[in-house]
């Protein structure tokens, strides 16, 4: 099976830790992902629905504050193989790149990823440069701490539904 | 009331397969005579020869570079120009019926409004257009969709299988369990994308798409003005017409056509003599596109495959003639033929056993390149039949439907009203055609600009995986109408080339900036 391997970036004027405190954030990622109507996060495993109506179960492998680095792995559905990493990288004090990486077989699914991490680094690009959207109010209503800092353990069991601030939000730091 | 517009387009048909064209294996009466009343284009143009760039083409009235559409994949912006809009605003009902592909088609996130419509139950919906207002999607106050089968979220198929589920198994499957273009063989002879589909005519999709026209144009009143984008998913592979129609042609009885070379060392040197992406392919030693099967190695068609192909290609185009046919009957019945323009023609070209291949790719010659074109301007209208020998492209078809309504066309348009005979092409200065091809997938990446002019075909490079930007094709259409020698190197004609160069990069539009992305394979 081929597997396919895209890399899609966005240059922000907004800070890294400003950033990192949306991509940090893997329960609002619907806020900031077209084509993403939902996402829950049990634990390690978030659960993204798409547009179509299609979940896709992920695992939760890095959320590092230190490196602002974010990855994570798609199980089942089209998939055989999948690992998403996210980048936040400081350009000086007011601007960063941001990576969304893709490696996927089949290499179609790739693709299309690209093509939807694209749209998505977009949006967050527009947001963080609004000071304003979605994504920031679901991260300003439940706030975990500010500066980029690591999180610490994790309770077991916890989990985070943006959109129902009165649950934790998750912050796997491992 | 104005002159009304039936607009006809099939997916990846050569022009040799038409019977005005010369063409032996189909039967195609209504088009023929429809040809016989009006203009046959001996050279229509694509500016892409595959779908997406070139259906872009056709709605904006824009070349590639300028529509930003750059290869299968990337999706036409929702609020691009378009000649349906312009019609849209000038009263006309305006309908697509069949297939778009302007936004991808594989789309698990459900991000591009054409897949959602069909499960949104509705036929269109509220798009922004260009100039800051919002109105029906791409200027479209009707469309119901297919594609090539069953699978996927449009109309078609949602009607097959709901209405008749166990019909989708007996479709090929395009593509395959890894999500790439299908390679598996079927039929008698285990061509690429073949099957006997035991579908029944009435269920398959290009009777769908005229049914559903006749449909749209029974719900209009006797004074609309209309402009009916009528799009067949045929003759684009997979090749699984209804099983029932294959007796119209007998694979075994199909010659060869002319530009499949039997011997395998003297096709292997034509290939050797065109820049290193075509051997490669044909080898399988690179896949370029998304087009063609990725496991599918173009070395390995034999003969027989290219007939069986052939057959049933035909047997499609046939059906095709006959849906218009009936679509036709359905227009004259509420006597608005003496009014009626009908332009037919398709989106690009297929290889059809053209130097041992099939499919589609980065491939400037005739087999992709030449197109039917016919354009039965409204008898009422009073134009003499004509043949149009020079160049044409797709790019003249937006104004040219906005000629037809009466309509001046829109800045934004790249092309020219189509000419109604060669004194008017001469006297409008049409003869010249650009084709563009860039290819960017899993690190591979393919860079063609090509200039169809003065009875040559010149194609440049630009750097790439396989090319050093320093490649060219460079083909004598009146002398080598198969392309079989690639004079690019031959000093004799170096002038010549160097002049359609120069040409060529004097004419070709500036890059849309920024590039638009890439968001799925197809």
């Amino acid at each position: 099976m081929r597997r396919g391997s895209v890399r899609r970036e966005v240059v922000v004027r907004v800070d890294a830790d400003t950033a990192w405190r949306v991509v940090g954030r893997p329960d609002v990622l619907h806020h900031w992902f077209p084509g993403i109507v939902d996402c829950r996060v049990e634990g390690d495993t978030r659960t993204v629905t798409l547009g179509t109506g299609l979940a896709l179960q992920e695992t939760i492998l890095t959320n590092d504050p230190l490196q602002r680095r974010f990855q994570y792995r798609i199980a089942g559905g089209p998939f055989t193989e999948h690992l998403a990493t996210l980048d936040v990288v400081a350009l000086g004090d007011d601007a960063s790149l941001i990576t969304y990486a893709s490696d996927a077989a089949p290499a179609t699914m790739a693709i299309v990823l690209g093509g939807a991490t694209a749209g998505a680094l977009a949006e967050l690009r527009r947001q963080l440069e609004a000071g304003e959207g979605p994504a920031l109010a679901a991260v300003a209503a439940v706030p975990e701490r500010s500066g980029g800092r690591p999180a610490g353990p994790r309770p077991a069991g916890d989990a985070a539904h943006a959109g129902a601030p009165d649950r934790p939000a998750h912050r796997g730091g491992r | 009331m104005g002159r009304r517009i039936l607009f006809v387009t099939t997916d990846q048909q050569r022009y040799d397969t038409l019977g005005c064209n010369g063409g032996t294996l189909s039967r195609t009466p209504v088009v023929d005579g429809l040809a016989a009343a009006g203009i046959r284009y001996e050279r229509a143009v694509p500016q892409s020869v595959v779908c997406m760039p070139s259906r872009s083409t056709i709605l904006t009235g824009q070349h590639p570079s300028t529509h930003g559409v750059w290869m299968n994949g990337v999706a036409l912006p929702v609020d691009a120009p378009s000649v349906a809009a312009v019609l849209h605003r000038a009263g006309y009902r305006t309908a697509l019926v069949g297939k778009p592909h302007f936004q991808p088609f594989v789309d698990p996130f459900g991000r591009f409004a054409e897949n959602g419509l069909a499960r949104a139950e509705t036929t269109t919906t509220e798009s922004p257009w260009p100039d800051g207002t919002t109105g029906p999607h791409r200027g479209f106050d009707h469309l119901e969709l297919a594609t090539h089968g069953p699978f996927g979220p449009l109309h078609y198929a949602r009607w097959l299988t709901t209405t008749h589920p166990e019909a989708a198994a007996g479709f090929y499957a395009v593509l395959d369990r890894e999500l790439e273009v299908n390679a598996d063989g079927g039929g008698a002879t285990g061509a690429p994308q073949v099957k006997d589909n035991p579908v029944p005519r009435d269920w398959y999709h290009t009777d769908w798409v005229a049914d559903r026209t006749i449909a749209w144009l029974d719900a209009l009143d006797d004074g609309d003005d209309w402009f009916c984008w009528m799009s067949f998913p045929d003759p684009h592979h997979p090749w699984d017409p209804p099983a029932s129609e294959l007796g119209r042609v007998d694979w075994r009885e199909v010659p060869l056509p002319a530009g499949y070379v039997e011997d395998a060392s003297e096709r292997e040197r034509i290939l050797d003599a065109k820049p290193r992406h075509w051997r490669l392919w044909y080898d399988g030693a690179l896949v370029s596109n998304f087009e063609a099967p990725a496991r599918w190695v173009p070395a390995t068609l034999t003969p027989d495959q290219v007939r069986e192909v052939n057959a049933r290609n035909a047997v499609e185009v046939e059906l095709i003639d006959e849906a218009l046919g009936r679509v036709l009957a359905a227009v004259a019945a509420r006597g608005w033929d003496d009014d009626l323009d009908v332009i037919v023609t398709t989106d690009h070209g297929e290889l059809q056993g053209d130097f041992g291949l099939l499919f589609k790719g980065p491939y400037h010659v005739d087999g992709l390149m030449r197109l039917p074109l016919v354009w039965r301007p409204a008898p009422a209208a009073g134009v003499a039949p004509a043949a149009v020998t020079g160049p044409v492209g797709l790019v003249d078809l937006a104004p040219t439907f906005c000629a037809i309504a009466g309509l001046p066309p829109e800045p934004w348009m790249e092309g020219a009203p189509l000419p109604v005979d060669d004194a008017d092409a001469d006297a409008r200065g049409h003869g010249c055609a650009l084709t563009e091809w860039d290819s960017e997938l899993l690190g591979v990446d393919v860079h063609l600009r090509t200039i169809t002019q003065g009875g040559w075909v010149c194609t440049t490079y630009g750097p790439g995986t396989v090319h050093d930007g320093t490649e060219g094709e460079l083909y004598d259409l009146a002398d080598d109408p198969l392309q079989r020698v690639n004079r690019w190197d031959d000093p004799a004609a170096r002038g010549v080339r160097d002049d359609l160069v120069d040409d060529l990069r004097r004419r070709l539009p500036a890059p849309r900036t920024p590039r638009l992305p890439l968001d799925a394979p197809v």
